[in-house]
């Protein structure tokens, strides 16, 4: 594999209300600040990869609004996923894994405040046996919770969701020699895998992630100590069960950020995961953390990315 | 383009109306399972799903991916969701194939689909957004405009559209999975059926369609593996590439857009291609209204700029012509729209493989021509397309 970095993050300052931006408003600003940050000229990003969600605000096509501020003249090589920009960044990170590119631009945005979540995320559901009965993110998170409080975890079995919230984030990666000049301390991906698990919450064991240890196991996380994880919490139980799960010691802290509980633009929240772990590299404050990103109900799907500081030695662990 | 690459199993379902036998689980499941066994695979030997589909709203299911895991046998494994507007088909195959490339994965399953008769196109690419008026028009009033302005500057009859309608249709007949079969069809019917959006007439464009298409892509290692195992050989990709343009950009030219030329450009270097018309023995080409095949044709680089309408008019085009399109009768024959995109992919691929049944084109599988797979969507403004061949390249 190809060394890879995150060179560059910025996100929005996050709303609890709408007001009144576009997803073009909330991403372009930030597409100029990482290629300000970077010095490197749209013509010179290799790929492009963007994650949202149509049902945010009800309309389809959400990203072709936003490609039209990113500058995608002339034509760019881009694609999209309907998913968190979590998973835009894994495909970016595969993408220069070909050898013919540098650099990707990732960026990810959402526009919580203006939609129904209960019903929002329920359309989300097994469509014909689920989501008719409109269970809504909040009453699965309670499954889940639960199950764990019944297994003996110290949780509140009843959570609460955070607020709804509107922005957006954007990373710039870059390869080796590009990273390295374009970045005093790239944050190198050492490990990235994603892996998902049935939909059915009845054919899974609600009290461990069966999903989020296996991508742990194949992104390498036990191979040495995580000083900081950004973890996809967007309900308090779930703290407990990922650290379990990804095999984190109480020396790691958790969510230094403030974490999903205190933002949350749906489909960015998950790359911002990536972006504010890979910031503790940027500023010297970490040698090794993780990210994690999740998607469906009760962390049916788990992203887990280990970013490193070019040299790990004792001196650099706090 | 990284590591080889190629197609070792393709699975379609019929192409129906309304498949009011399966869920959208049973649908996605009986693509793959077609693909698997072509591939002479099971589950078990996939590394990772991606699933291609266009609006969640065309069926009101959000993010079907987390539903459909189950059933395309994901759990375990990695598994994506494209969305890339009308060229997600094929925007799918590229990421999967990309996973080879990458050399992250050996065995990518990559499905496509859509379950039209769940909801209402037209009805979902109309909404009104928060922050823009509807024109409440659907794909067909939006590129109407587009046709209009190609016929006026190339001079093309009035008739090559219906030519197409017609040559697409007559080239269905000979698929079986085929949606629209009209035995009779001529240029009389075509021009009796009822105007749309001028000048598209109702048998000019395309249906609405219950689909799923699948494709095994492989390794190098895993694809001489399939062969020496199935006997079907495989199709190695030559050539793959994306590009995306602004759809609100004064200037850009949306009749004959950039991004589709740069992005075959792209497909061309990568595959050594320095004369389409010559060098493709098949294409298999996004054509959902009639016109789009004359505007493509010079889009592509098969005829020059204002001159793609004489290679239809003389027949070039036909499953008899020197560069067949859409053998299988195309999007205007069977349009799952998310899935459109990577059943011309598949096509592209069958054909060089040898295994396109009663619409194989006999110039394709002798393996000193490729095949060309495309897709486009959004408003003209998103390209993905690969060549094939059935020679390593």
């Amino acid at each position: 594999m190809r060394d890879v970095a995150v060179v560059a993050f910025a996100q929005s300052a996050h709303s609890f209300s709408d007001l009144g931006w576009t997803e073009a408003d909330l991403v372009m600003p930030l597409v100029n600040e990482v290629l300000g940050a970077t010095g490197l000229k749209r013509s010179e990003i290799g790929f492009t990869c963007s994650g949202s969600n149509d049902y945010l605000v009800g309309t389809p096509f959400s990203f072709v609004a936003a490609l039209d501020t990113i500058g995608a003249w002339p034509p760019i090589a881009e694609s999209h996923v309907e998913q968190d920009a979590a998973w835009a960044l894994y495909e970016a990170w595969v993408r220069i894994q070909h050898g013919d590119i540098d650099t990707a631009l990732v960026y990810g945005f959402g526009k919580g405040t203006v939609g129904d979540h209960v019903g929002i995320s329920s359309l989300g559901y097994d469509p014909y046996y689920l989501a008719p009965l409109v269970p809504g993110h909040v009453a699965m998170a309670g499954l889940q919770a639960r199950a764990l409080k019944d297994a003996g975890f110290d949780v509140d079995p009843d959570p609460t969701p955070p607020p709804a919230t509107d922005g957006a984030a954007a990373v710039i990666l870059a390869a080796g020699d590009v990273a390295r000049r374009v970045c005093s301390r790239p944050a190198w991906i050492r490990g990235l895998d994603h892996r998902i698990e049935p939909h059915g919450i009845g054919a899974r064991d609600l009290t461990r992630s069966a999903s989020a240890a296996l991508a742990a196991e194949r992104a390498g996380v036990a191979t040495g100590p995580v000083e900081f994880a950004e973890l996809h919490t967007r309900f308090e139980h779930e703290e407990v069960l990922l650290r379990q799960s990804l095999g984190l010691d109480e020396k790691t802290v958790v969510n230094a950020s403030g974490g999903p509980r205190k933002a949350d633009p749906i489909m960015a929240t998950g790359l911002i995961r990536i972006g504010e772990a890979a910031s503790r590299i940027h500023d010297g404050s970490a040698a090794r953390v993780l990210a994690h990103a999740t998607a469906g109900p009760c962390l049916q799907h788990n992203l887990v990315c280990v970013l490193e500081a070019d040299s790990i030695s004792p001196e650099g662990k706090r | 383009m990284g590591n080889r690459c190629a197609v070792i199993g393709v699975g379609q379902t019929e192409y129906r109306t309304k498949r009011a036998d399966v869920s959208m689980a049973g649908l996605v499941r009986e693509a793959a399972l077609r693909a698997l066994e072509d591939a002479g695979l099971t589950f078990a030997d996939i590394d990772s799903v991606v699933l291609g589909k266009a609006p969640d709203m065309f069926e009101g299911v959000a993010t079907p991916e987390l539903y459909l895991a189950d059933a395309l046998g994901a759990a375990g494994k990695p598994m994506m969701r494209v969305h890339t507007a009308g060229s997600v088909g094929g925007s799918t195959a590229l990421v999967g194939a990309s996973q080879v490339q990458a050399g992250v994965h050996e065995r990518v399953l990559v499905v496509a689909f859509e379950k039209q008769s769940e909801s209402n196109a037209t009805w979902a690419l109309s909404t009104h957004s928060p922050f823009s008026a509807s024109l409440v028009v659907g794909a067909g009033g939006y590129f109407a405009p587009y046709i209009r302005a190609y016929i006026r500057r190339s001079g093309a009859p009035g008739n090559i559209g219906m030519m197409v309608a017609v040559k697409d249709r007559i080239n269905a007949l000979r698929n079986p999975y085929a949606h629209l079969k009209i035995p009779n069809i001529d240029l009389a019917m075509v021009e009796e059926s009822m105007m749309l959006w001028d000048p598209i007439r109702y048998l000019e464009t395309c249906p609405s369609s219950d689909g799923a298409v699948a494709m095994v892509l492989a390794s190098e290692r895993a694809a001489e593996a399939a062969h020496a195992a199935t006997g079907r050989p495989p199709a190695w990709v030559h050539g793959a590439a994306m590009r995306s343009e602004p759809m609100g950009m004064s200037g850009r030219d949306s009749v004959d857009p950039r991004a589709g030329r740069d992005c075959a450009a792209d497909v061309y270097r990568q595959a050594g291609v320095t004369e389409p018309r010559r060098q493709f023995a098949a294409a298999e080409v996004y054509v959902p209204f009639s016109w789009y095949e004359p505007m493509w044709l010079e889009n592509l680089g098969f005829a020059e700029k204002g001159a793609g309408w004489k290679l239809t008019e003389a027949g070039a085009t036909a499953f008899e012509g020197d560069i067949p399109w859409n053998p299988s009768g195309g999007v205007l024959s069977s349009n799952p729209i998310g899935a459109s995109g990577m059943i011309r992919f598949a096509e592209a691929a069958q054909q060089v493989r040898g295994q396109a049944g009663e619409h194989q084109v006999a110039a394709a599988v002798d393996g000193a021509r490729l095949a060309l797979g495309h897709a486009y969507g959004g408003g003209s403004q998103f390209f993905a397309m690969w060549a094939v061949g059935a020679k390593k390249p």
